[in-house]
């Protein structure tokens, strides 16, 4: 952590808070990961992870070495945008499959019938 | 050319990320950034028998990609409230249906993309027969209001883009 120390405060100041907010933020997410009780409850904790908590420390990583390498360092922003490309893609893949998945294997507890939108097979008739 | 190059554009993005990821603009990286410029898109073609999208109102996306990440911020508040002080059992999660009018595929993979980027929703599906959109909402309150925001606010915006 020496190299901190060397960083003018006008770049520490703004690095610490991003730092402290996103990890709250990541916490968050997690905490929502293992408390909440059903699987499409349990997707939406993480979303605030990778948009947010993700965020914050890329844009506190991209002012740190630009502070301490005296350039601009911007190739965070690949990472931004491959998160943001290919999180949203993830999720819908499995949202899909564990709605499936639960309709083939009747879980009547798993929520996947909540708002009436899918159906169990066996109710039809 | 167009043999060559299929999307131009594509190839010149591809080497200006080949320059940033390595951070550097010395002459070795720049003939293997080409490289890959031009081997990538004539490899991955196939994939891709859409073509270009056609964008119709640069400003018009602008404007809707400002709203949705000033909606991903608030959304994401909402979340991190709903998970420290809602009691598990009193979380409304369903399922909702949206009927949808857009059909340009590229419209609705932004909406796609748009929808799940926001913490709160999930996209499930299309429901083939009525083109309607399945939608995941963690904490429902009111479908109507769900259904008003995602066709006036992305889904209108989107059409005037691509269709």
């Amino acid at each position: 952590m020496s190299s901190l120390e060397g960083l003018p405060a006008w770049a520490a100041l703004p690095v610490s808070l991003l730092l402290i907010i996103g990890g709250c933020i990541i916490v968050t997410g997690a905490l929502g990961l293992m408390r909440l009780p059903t699987f499409y409850q349990r997707i939406h904790g993480p979303a605030i992870t990778i948009t947010l908590g993700a965020g914050s420390v890329l844009i506190a990583s991209m002012i740190y070495f630009t502070a301490q390498q005296s350039r601009l360092v911007i190739h965070e922003v690949i990472i931004t945008l491959f998160v943001l490309l290919t999180a949203p893609v993830v999720s819908m893949m499995i949202m899909r499959a564990a709605v499936y998945r639960d309709l083939r294997g009747r879980k009547h507890d798993s929520g996947a019938n909540a708002g009436g939108v899918y159906r169990f097979l066996d109710e039809d008739d | 050319m167009k043999r060559w190059l299929p999307f131009p554009l594509v190839s010149v993005l591809l080497l200006l990320f080949w320059l940033l990821i390595n951070q550097a603009i010395d002459p070795a990286q720049i003939l293997l950034g080409t490289c890959l410029a031009v081997i990538v898109p004539l490899i991955a073609q196939p994939l891709q028998p859409l073509g270009y999208p056609r964008l119709r109102r640069p400003i018009t996306l602008f404007r809707l990609l400002v709203m949705a990440s000033v909606e991903v911020v608030r959304s994401c508040f909402n979340v991190g409230r709903i998970i420290y002080f809602v009691k598990a059992d009193r979380i409304n999660s369903q399922f909702i249906r949206i009927p949808l009018d857009l059909r340009d595929p590229y419209g609705l993979a932004v909406l796609a993309g748009l929808i799940n980027m926001t913490p709160g929703t999930v996209w499930v599906e299309i429901l083939g027969d009525r083109h309607e959109l399945a939608l995941h909402v963690f904490d429902l309150h009111d479908a109507q209001w769900w259904v008003d925001t995602i066709k006036r606010r992305y889904e209108r915006p989107l059409i005037e883009i691509f269709e």
